[in-house]
């Protein structure tokens, strides 16, 4: 054979098929940990209620305010339910309120970057300026707007928090689009006559999922972030739910008295918490980038 | 005792750790420079040209250790200094200049305080650095220092800063200048102002100098030895003059033999190729490096690393130096371009065309006024600078970029419409093209069945079953196996990618394909197996080619007319022959003499004083004028060029009358 | 003075946005106050002392006109003109924002040029997972185990932000410490991560190399060649995060009890008082909008690359 029509040699052998995603995040211990704590969290959610030593929402007029002992091992508060009870429980409306909220603006944020970043000129235009427009305020401030506008519920906040997400979402999405955009491989798309539809959804959308992926478990964390301090000022989860941020809500005017742990505990499981979840998503974003 | 010699490398063994394991880039290189040479070292990319540089100057990336050997600058052993002694060498002994000058220089300080801040590092009076800064500018050829000194970087065009960088790095009078890829990235003809520069200065400086290139010919008219460095080895070197004629080792011979140059061109015989790839550093442990891809190997060499082996001035590592000859012998086997003559039909035609940017204020004219045809089964060359509209003028043919209004494009006599949309189905397929960066082109989520197998289906009317044969048969056309189908781009080299893309362009049966700089990017070895590739799709499927590139011997390799393109517009239009043989428009016989050559130069050089000029605003007379070096007066500044018709297919646009255009 | 132009249409929209959101999300304005039990004829007779049964474009362009002339409106709460309210509220939070930016900013710039000096070592690791955690954890939480800490146990600072009145300045700051602090670690977290990165591109810069084989001494190296091209960037960033810092704001002031912007939002969300909620609201929005505008002047104005466009 000669030397021409040989053909290059296989590559495929010596380039070995990069590493999943998978495999190359349970080498990192920050992820790990991060989803231990999560998963941990997730458990008491789904299984809490079913495995506490007492009924979360069980008042005892006895036993009020007790510190922890042997009995209540984070003690009682001010109505005398269990707070270790209510910790564990208090996961499960956090839990269901904030990744559906993601999960809700990831989804449409999604949708709206890629039209925003494809399509360009004034319809960019116009919705940039809308973007603008919501990121001038505070996530808080804004769902706090609509909340007294629609009233507070547990499903208002999820939508709420959901749109909220949205345009923050959208403005990464777009410029993850934009840098795909300017490649070589859409004017091929367009030389075989793709419908844009084709080409936002099947050409670009796969090049631009790391970069949602990252967003969606970043947002998740402050979903959880916004979830909990909605309810702590009164915006967010309604009572009677052990939510964490409304117990903390109800019984901070306590601590003066000293009655440090109807509050410290309920603080400690949103730490935990997000700090899990933004474990997780910072170990997907650096497995990513590798 | 006194040192000899500049550089002294002894046995130098370089590893990087990645991911933990120890991977060898460099392994027992030794070279030495004497005072006042010019040492050449070149090779492909991936062959560990630049770590010898900056293991040279102590500055590894962080994750790369010297593993043996020693380095002497000026008898000083790099690696025994302590912090200070290493500043001082860095700052009096030994300077660097580098590809991309554009980002060596700080962008937020004037290149003025930069410059002035070698002579504050050797201690000079405050009171000097402003004179001194000018003298070193003036050296390198900036006729108005003051002005570039208030300047920033960003302020200045790509070849003031290379200038700049290069003031910069003279200014100490050093020893030993390392230059790795100085010209890489700049367009020819101030590659070749910059290339004197460097010449002249090494001439009245008596710098040694260490050149760093992956450009044999720039090499062999700068250096007066060579090394080649192949996977982390040096395998020959020599003086240029021997090296470059005889060489005594295979794969500088076969190197040499994939350099397509002016003398040769498809219909003569296809270019020779390297088969297989460059060795994953480490992996060959036994045996000669350049087994695997060698002709000449045989089980001795699989088994015994070849000593290095002197004679005279020379040094080669290969068992079978004396058959080198053989090498030369061995005919590719493959037929040359069949050509007819008479050609076809006119495929495209272009009357009038034009593309202008931006609102009438800031408006840019990338193209402007352009006349071509393109007949059946012709490959057309367009050359030119960056900025002369090459790839714009590509687009609006495709229909991915709308022209202005005024502009015609023809295809087989029927008008097509400015964009994709105004067009028909058998008008878009007809029309394709190969782009210059196939990891931009090449969709790296999508595996080459998916890319190759939507076009098909988007542009032609298959069955299923005739698509998959399809799929197979362009497969094989661009040599690829059938393997290659699933895999992702990311899991292909360069030149397999590059591959793909052809075979997807060629997916929907097109007429014309235009090839935009498809080598560019690839070395020498895996250009060669491009070009002859598209030859070979060329006779095969008798499709016209757009051939667009800044490399002229690639230019002349592959066309049958060539195109040359400047701010936009067209001043020389012919057979690819009488192009370079001239007579030239005075641009085309400046960018021809600006190419370096392996062989002796030829003997004038043209050179071209000034920058391109940005394509803003309304610029009268002929567009080459403010450049131009045989311009004739104020008939060139205030009148359009006439259009010389010098044969029956070359036109040129000049005023000059047509014997006194340049020949070669 | 396009940028100046695309500001005022980002305002102009966000006041359609919070006109919407506060008039027309709730539908019926004076039953929205008055509760769902009220009597029509009393809910009736309070939209239209509010003059909520005008038509809205109307409504929107008495509001939006007042504003505009320095008129903000009249409270539904204290039936009297929000300005005053508003000036006091915004002044203090002022002075807590401040307290907190003198904290941030020079820590947060040190933390992330030492982390990236120190990159992929120990004390770059411990930075960033410091300040991963601190940026995420919510200011409520942080805030209160801080007063369980300094506030109850070690009685260390007052757990009221509010000073006595007719304090010193510094018996202000020194209540206002605690309440920063919170906002100090949620912000802390985003510039030492954006002046690593900031520093980390600049360190490997090209220009960084031309600098270390001129023969320049690392500690000038870093000074003269690495800093400014790193922490320029951060400029912009640190206004940016001017949006988080009023949305902590809203939490810290409940917190500590402190007549702040964030609280007067939160009464006045609570009174359905939407004229002062849609003024304390716009406000936040012009703030942040000036903010970035005047942070992306001063950053043009200090790199040459804007300052000094292409060629010429």
């Amino acid at each position: 054979m000669t030397a021409t029509a040989a053909p290059e040699q296989d590559r495929t052998t010596q380039k070995s098929a990069p590493r999943s995603l998978a495999s190359r995040l349970v080498r990192r211990p920050s992820f790990v940990i991060g989803a231990a704590i999560t998963l941990f969290w997730i458990g008491c959610a789904i299984f809490g209620a079913a495995l506490v030593p007492y009924d979360p929402f069980e008042t005892d007029v006895m036993n009020t305010l007790m510190p922890p002992s042997a009995a209540h091992w984070f003690g009682t508060d001010d109505l005398g339910r269990d707070i270790f009870s209510r910790v564990i429980v208090g996961a499960r409306d956090i839990l269901t309120v904030a990744p559906l909220a993601t999960l809700l603006s990831t989804a449409l944020g999604t949708a709206l970057g890629l039209a925003m970043g494809y399509f360009g000129g004034v319809f960019d235009e116009v919705m940039s300026r809308l973007v603008d427009a919501i990121l001038a305020l505070p996530t808080v401030v804004v769902a706090l707007l609509a909340l007294t506008a629609l009233g507070a519920s547990t499903t208002t906040v999820l939508f709420v928090i959901g749109f909220t997400y949205v345009p923050i979402i959208g403005r990464t999405v777009r410029a993850a689009v934009l840098s795909e955009r300017g490649l070589d491989y859409v004017s091929a798309a367009e030389l075989r006559r793709e419908n844009p539809l084709y080409t936002m959804f099947v050409e670009i959308l796969p090049n631009v999922m790391p970069a949602i992926l990252v967003e969606a478990t970043v947002r998740l964390g402050y979903a959880i972030f916004t979830v909990a301090t909605l309810s702590f000022i009164g915006f967010g989860i309604q009572p009677p739910s052990p939510d964490w941020g409304l117990s903390i809500a109800s019984s901070y005017g306590l601590i003066g008295g000293g009655y440090w742990w109807t509050v410290l505990f309920d603080g400690l499981a949103i730490a935990t918490l997000v700090i899990g979840v933004n474990l997780v998503a910072d170990s997907v974003q650096g497995a990513l980038n590798d | 005792m006194t040192e000899t010699s500049s550089l002294r490398i002894e046995g130098l063994s370089v590893g990087y750790s990645v991911k933990g394991q120890m991977q060898r880039i460099l392994d027992n290189v030794s070279i030495e420079i004497g005072r006042g040479e010019a040492y050449g070292l070149v090779g492909e990319s991936g062959c560990g040209k630049s770590t010898t540089a900056f293991a040279a100057l102590r500055y590894l990336p962080r994750n790369g250790q010297v593993e043996s050997g020693r380095i002497l600058i000026d008898g000083h052993d790099v690696y025994a200094l302590d912090t200070a002694q290493l500043q001082d060498l860095r700052r009096r002994s030994v300077a660097m200049v580098y590809q991309d000058p554009g980002r060596a220089l700080n962008p937020s300080i004037r290149t003025g305080r930069q410059l002035a801040e070698v002579f504050e590092l050797l201690g000079e009076q405050r009171a000097d650095w402003q004179r001194r800064s000018v003298e070193m500018l003036e050296r390198v050829r900036i006729r108005d220092p003051l002005s570039v000194m208030a300047r920033f970087p960003h302020q200045l065009s790509g070849g003031m800063q290379q200038r700049v960088c290069i003031a910069m790095a003279l200014a100490s009078n050093p020893s030993l200048l390392i230059l790795d890829e100085p010209t890489t990235g700049l367009d020819a003809t101030v590659e070749a102002e910059v290339l004197d520069l460097i010449r002249q200065l090494r001439h009245d400086l008596k710098t040694s100098i260490l050149f760093i290139s992956h450009n044999l010919a720039v090499v062999a008219q700068m250096c007066d030895r060579v090394g080649v460095l192949y996977a982390g080895q040096l395998v020959e070197e020599g003086s240029t003059a021997e090296l470059f004629r005889a060489p005594r080792h295979p794969y500088t011979a076969e190197l040499l033999r994939c350099l397509p140059d002016r003398n040769r061109s498809k219909a003569d015989a296809p270019l020779s190729t390297i088969p297989g790839f460059l060795p994953l550093p480490g992996s060959i442990t036994q045996g000669c490096i350049f087994a695997e891809r060698c002709r000449l190997a045989d089980p001795l060499c699989r088994a015994v690393i070849p000593e290095a082996k002197w004679s005279g001035d020379g040094m080669s590592r290969c068992h079978h130096e004396d058959r080198i000859g053989e090498l030369r012998a061995t005919g590719t086997g493959l037929p040359s371009a069949s050509r007819e003559p008479g050609l076809g039909e006119p495929v495209l035609e272009l009357h009038q065309v034009s593309k202008t940017f931006g609102q009438s204020a800031h408006h840019i004219r990338a193209v402007s006024e352009v006349d071509l045809t393109l007949r059946e089964g012709e490959t057309l060359g367009l050359v030119g600078e960056s900025g002369s509209g090459k790839t714009t003028l590509a687009h609006a043919i495709l229909g991915l970029t709308r022209p202005d209004p005024e502009s015609t494009i023809l295809l087989d006599g029927k008008t097509l419409g400015a964009r994709l949309a105004d067009r028909s189905l058998d008008q878009v397929k007809a029309m394709q093209i190969v782009f210059q960066n196939p990891d931009s082109a090449l969709n790296r989520s999508h595996t080459v069945r998916r890319m190759i197998g939507r076009t098909i289906s988007r542009l032609l009317n298959l069955s299923p079953e005739e698509r998959t044969r399809r799929i197979e048969d362009l497969t094989r056309a661009v040599r690829l196996t059938p393997r290659h189908l699933s895999a992702r781009p990311r899991q292909l080299s360069g030149g397999l990618k590059q591959r793909v893309a052809i075979a997807r362009a060629f997916a929907g049966e097109p007429r014309v394909v235009i090839c935009d700089e498809p080598t560019s990017a690839l070395d020498v070895s895996v250009q060669a197996a491009i070009l002859n590739l598209l030859v070979e799709l060329q006779s095969s499927e008798r499709v016209s080619y757009i051939f667009i590139s800044h490399d002229l011997g690639v230019v002349r390799y592959i066309s049958d007319r060539i195109a040359v393109l400047y701010l936009g517009r067209l001043l020389e239009v012919g057979p690819a022959k009488a192009v370079f043989e001239g007579p030239h428009h005075p641009y085309t016989e400046a960018l021809l003499s600006s190419v370096p050559s392996i062989e002796d130069r030829p003997a004038h050089r043209v050179r071209l004083s000034g920058e391109i000029p940005s394509a803003t605003g309304p610029m009268t007379g002929c567009i080459f004028h403010s450049r131009c070096p045989r311009k004739i007066g104020a008939i060139c500044e205030t009148q359009e060029p006439p259009r010389l018709q010098l044969g029956p297919d070359h036109v040129i646009d000049c005023h000059l009358p047509q014997d006194r255009l340049g020949r070669n | 003075m396009k940028r100046l132009l695309l500001s005022v249409a980002t305002l102009w929209l966000l006041s359609v946005l919070i006109f919407a959101g506060a008039r027309m999300l709730p539908g019926n304005v004076g039953r929205a106050m008055l509760g769902p039990f009220a009597d029509a004829r009393a809910v009736e007779q309070l939209n239209h002392e509010l003059g909520t049964d005008r038509p809205l474009l109307e409504q929107y362009a008495t509001w939006i006109g007042g504003f505009v002339t320095g008129d903000l409106g009249e409270s539904y709460a204290y039936r009297a003109p929000v300005a005053p309210f508003l000036w006091t509220a915004l002044l203090n939070s002022a002075k807590l924002a401040l307290v907190a930016f003198l904290m941030v900013v020079p820590l947060g710039l040190l933390g992330g040029t030492i982390a990236a000096l120190y990159r992929d070592r120990a004390a770059d690791r411990i930075l960033s997972a410091l300040g991963l955690a601190a940026t995420i954890v919510p200011e409520f939480v942080s805030g209160i185990i801080l007063i369980l800490i300094f506030g109850v146990w070690l009685r260390w600072f007052p757990i009221s932000a509010t000073a006595p009145e007719g304090a010193g300045l510094l018996t202000q700051v020194y209540h206002l410490i605690l309440p920063a602090i919170p906002l100090v670690l949620v912000l802390f977290g985003y510039i030492a991560r954006m002046a690593r990165a900031g520093m980390i591109e600049a360190l490997d810069a090209d220009y960084t190399r031309t600098a270390v084989l001129k023969g320049l001494s690392y500690p000038r190296v870093i000074w003269r060649h690495v800093l400014r091209n790193a922490l320029l960037p951060t400029i912009s960033v640190i206004a940016t995060q001017t949006v988080y810092l009023i949305g902590g704001l809203v939490v810290i002031e409940i917190l500590f009890q402190y007549q702040g912007i964030g609280s007067l939002i939160y009464t006045a969300a609570n009174k359905k008082d939407f004229p002062m909620l849609q003024a304390g609201i716009l406000s936040i929005g012009i703030l942040f909008t000036a903010t970035t505008l005047i942070a992306d002047l001063l950053y043009a104005l200090l790199d040459p690359r804007i300052r000094h466009g292409g060629d010429e």
